[in-house]
């Protein structure tokens, strides 16, 4: 089997201010984040050979975002990968420049959530695997099933789990504050978080990110053309997605204390860029914290902390920028929230801007190697996008 | 002569008491407590409840027939003792009938499976009863009603107490009822409801039917009705030479509340739990009529191996804080709910819901012939060996649980926040993701054990959304 390593670049991103734009439609953000894109590669709308467009909300077909862009009659794909269809976006667009299918192609993720009226995301209709009958939960409980195991698997009493939930949450307020493209940009305190209403125990607010309205684009190239766009192209080391059969919810073999879907994407990723020792040779990485739980049980599921040694690796802000590994330097989802198609690809935006330096108050020092981890579906029933990226060829 | 086999009751574990209600409308409440039905229980799912309880340990015993008894059915057109047999995993031969419109329904519905056994076409007949009353706020019945249902199973063999006679007699009179739209019941002037309707009714059937039966009053260990004031029934069966003080079976008026079509027969329930061989129980189902009939215990009630008695589900409850609940519970306040995605987008289809009736609704996954693998919901190709069609049907509905985690959830809507999302695990195998019912908070750990009930999840577009939740064991 082939790998995608150093096949492909990416040479422009563009991504919009993550929030509640009630100023803004979905095609608005769609073209800010591509025309950004287009500006940062040094490339014309009519450049463009393929799009893959994820999405999951706004209708049907590729026209949501051939409409607004006014592409000229090439293919546009739409894709759907629950909450990790930004990632998928980009490992189309990825896929079809490494088999020569196309040379310049645009992977663009958009979601509008505030004009529903409700809080939340919207229900998915019922289909014969996922019956009506079964559980109502929400995305939080099913988060929160987790956080209960996962403390009870660490000895850590109600209060430690909190705490250390909250550690989390505040550092990536910390983060926010620092990304100007943000929802929330502001510090909290540790009492603030710890002493927040509870959203689904031992879940509260500030465990959870919020939902918003966003969009970002790629621009991904051949390899052997990117420095003709740009003497900083970020190539593509891995780019891995894991379905799992929704296992953790019928088998009591589950612990219910990670995600194997993540598990095994990391494994597979590394293996395709390369990576023996992913704790010291990943330079950065944005993670799916759609709640801190998730982000506490990415770093061991991804081998960068020891299992059941995430904790101490918190504590010890190993995961702080100006740690040894900088974990969602952007604020992550806690503090860009989570339009579901947009969220892959701005994690990439993140971790493309460190890679070249970029990152202004945030940057991390002589990064070499970023990885993105984008997680759709609850513990027990995922599907997770790892995709990994290099400076270097 | 045909009898009592097994039964079985349920009785909400949410309670009121009479004096919150009184408290809530600035008027006096009676004493005692009523039971409520949960917002996830109506008629169907509480019979549903009876019988799994009677027939707890009666599980391979055939049953012919299944009759449903009551004035409150979710639907007006649609049967339920159909849906009743489909989750109780009853063959198809079954014969399935719904019995309504009068509070004499039930022990009408008894009526009728004598006359079935002793004719020959029936062996054994499931008659299930249930009501959750529908009275105005603040009328005087509010108080003094309460839900729950019964289930008996009749035969000929193997009984605890043989039906010595049923006698009934009918009678039209106006005294309560409900037109056709109309969501509550009107009543009569109580003085004419008291003295023209129940008071003339019972005393005259009860009277008649003793003298027809060579039977004496001091024959009875108890009398059990459907009688909303055991006061003024008290008064009436004492001019027939009953003690009502001694005889009286009126437990359940003061810590239950009448429960309408399901009342004489849980009365005869609860009198049953404390009878010895060879007492005799008269039992009067009033409704439009009267019906009498006379139960009398043998030796096997000695070493019946009860259920979860009523005794014990009276002193099992969760005291409600409030009469708002209440309201909110039955729908008769329209309360603001958090904006969550509409659940028109989660509305059960007939031609889903048909495909699941045979397997899945009696909570029935697969177990692997291959692997021996057992599973839920019901899978064609195994999780373990992925083999492809070589599953065997496994029921998970009264296996051992235990909660693996839980999370209580406060933005899912609800009329009982939080949502109590649990993951539940069965003994040798199987998993399920499932609400918990029926929980105090505090009493909800990881580990606990749990047991399944069947209950409407919700209902929407004209469609009540029958399943399955777990709930804490109650002995």
């Amino acid at each position: 089997m082939e790998s995608i390593k150093n096949k492909v670049a990416i040479v422009g991103m563009g991504c919009v201010k993550f929030g509640e734009n009630f100023d803004k439609s979905i095609d608005d953000m769609l073209i800010d984040a591509a025309y950004e894109a287009y500006a940062d590669a040094g490339i014309e709308s009519k450049d463009i050979q393929a799009a893959w467009f994820g999405n999951l909300w706004a209708g049907h077909t590729g026209q949501i975002l051939a409409t607004p862009l006014k592409l000229s009659y090439i293919p546009v794909t739409h894709t759907e990968n629950a909450c990790a269809t930004g990632s998928e976006a980009l490992r189309g667009a990825c896929y079809a420049v490494a088999a020569g299918a196309c040379d310049i192609a645009l992977a663009i993720g958009v979601e509008k959530l505030k004009d529903t009226g409700f809080m939340g995301l919207p229900q998915t209709r019922p289909n014969a695997t996922w019956s009506y009958r079964l559980s109502s939960m929400t995305a939080p409980a099913g988060f929160a099933l987790m956080a209960t195991r996962y403390f009870a698997k660490n000895n850590l009493s109600l209060e430690e789990g909190k705490r250390l939930l909250a550690k989390i949450a505040v550092k990536n307020h910390h983060n926010g504050s620092l990304s100007p493209k943000a929802q929330f940009q502001k510090e909290i305190t540790l009492e603030t978080a710890m002493k927040a209403p509870i959203v689904s125990s031992p879940l509260g607010l500030f465990d959870c990110c919020p939902v918003s309205d966003g969009a970002a684009a790629a621009i991904v190239v051949r390899a052997d053309m990117a420095k003709s766009f740009r003497p900083d192209p970020i190539y593509i080391k891995a780019m891995q997605i894991c379905q799992g059969p929704r296992e953790g919810f019928m088998s009591p073999a589950y612990d219910y204390a990670h995600v194997e879907e993540t598990r095994r994407a990391g494994v597979a990723a590394y293996k395709e860029a390369g990576i023996g020792n992913p704790a010291q040779e990943i330079s950065i990485a944005e993670v799916h914290d759609c709640f801190t739980i998730t982000e506490l049980t990415i770093m061991e599921d991804l081998q960068f902390s020891l299992s059941g040694k995430a904790p101490e690796d918190i504590e010890s802000g190993r995961y702080e920028i100006g740690g040894a590994l900088p974990i969602n330097t952007d604020g992550g989802l806690k503090c860009f929230g989570h339009p579901i198609g947009a969220t892959g690809l701005r994690m990439m935006y993140e971790v493309y801007k460190q890679l070249q330096g970029k990152a202004d108050k945030r940057q991390i020092k002589n990064p070499i190697i970023g990885l993105t981890h984008n997680q759709g579906g609850e513990p027990g029933a995922a599907v997770v996008s790892v995709a990994i990226v290099g400076n270097e060829k | 002569m045909a009898g009592i086999i097994s039964f079985g009751a349920h009785i909400p574990i949410h309670r009121l008491s009479r004096s919150v209600i009184g408290q809530s409308w600035e008027s006096r409440g009676t004493p005692g407590e009523r039971a409520v039905a949960n917002y996830d229980e109506d008629s169907l799912t509480m019979a549903v409840a009876a019988a799994r309880n009677c027939l707890k340990h009666f599980a391979g015993k055939k049953v012919d027939a299944l009759y449903f008894a009551t004035t409150t059915a979710p639907y007006l057109e649609k049967q339920s003792a159909a849906l009743i047999a489909a989750v109780l995993a009853l063959p198809e031969e079954t014969h399935t009938l719904d019995f309504g419109n009068s509070l004499r329904c039930g022990t009408s519905a008894v009526s009728a499976a004598l006359n079935a056994i002793n004719s020959g076409a029936a062996e054994t007949v499931l008659v299930c009863a249930a009501d959750i009353r529908a009275f105005h706020p603040k009328s005087s019945q509010e108080m003094s009603c309460g839900d729950g249902a019964v289930a008996f199973l009749l035969g000929k063999e193997d009984l605890i107490a043989e039906i010595e006679w049923f006698d009934s007699y009918t009678d039209e009179v106006q005294d309560v009822w409900r037109i056709q739209g109309e969501q509550f019941n009107r009543t009569a002037e109580e003085r004419f409801v008291q003295d023209f309707g129940y008071g003339r009714v019972v005393r005259n059937a009860i009277g008649k039917s003793l003298k027809k039966r060579n039977a004496a009053a001091d024959q009875f260990s108890k009398v059990c009705g459907n009688f909303t004031d055991p006061r003024s029934i008290g008064k009436v069966i004492g001019k027939l030479g009953f003690k009502p003080e001694e005889q009286l079976q009126g437990e359940l008026n003061q810590n239950v509340g009448d429960t309408g079509s399901a009342m004489a027969l849980m009365n005869a329930a609860l009198a049953l739990e404390s009878a010895s061989a060879g007492q005799r129980i008269l039992v009067a189902g009033y409704g439009n009529g009267c019906d009498v009939f006379s139960i009398k215990t043998t030796d096997k009630i000695a070493n019946y191996p009860f259920g979860r008695k009523i005794g014990d589900q009276i002193n099992q409850k969760i005291m409600m804080s409030s009469y708002n609940k209440f309201l909110i519970w039955r729908g008769l306040v329209d309360v603001s709910l958090t904006p969550r995605p509409p659940l028109n987008e989660r509305q059960p289809t007939p031609p889903a819901q048909w495909r699941e009736v045979k397997w899945e609704l009696t909570l029935s996954g697969t177990k692997c012939q291959e692997c021996g693998t057992i599973q839920y919901p019901p899978q064609r190709v195994c999780m373990s060996c992925k083999i492809k069609d070589k599953m065997d049907r496994y029921c998970f509905n009264r296996i051992p649980a235990k909660a693996v985690t839980f999370s209580h959830d406060y933005i899912m809507e609800t009329l009982d926040s939080p949502v109590t999302t649990t993951v539940v695990d069965f003994e040798g195998g199987g998993r399920m993701i499932c609400d918990m019912t029926d929980r105090k908070l505090d009493e909800v750990v990881v580990g606990m054990d749990l047991e399944m009930t069947f209950r409407k999840l919700y209902s929407v577009g004209g469609i009540n959304n029958y399943w399955w939740k777990c709930t804490p064991v109650r002995k």
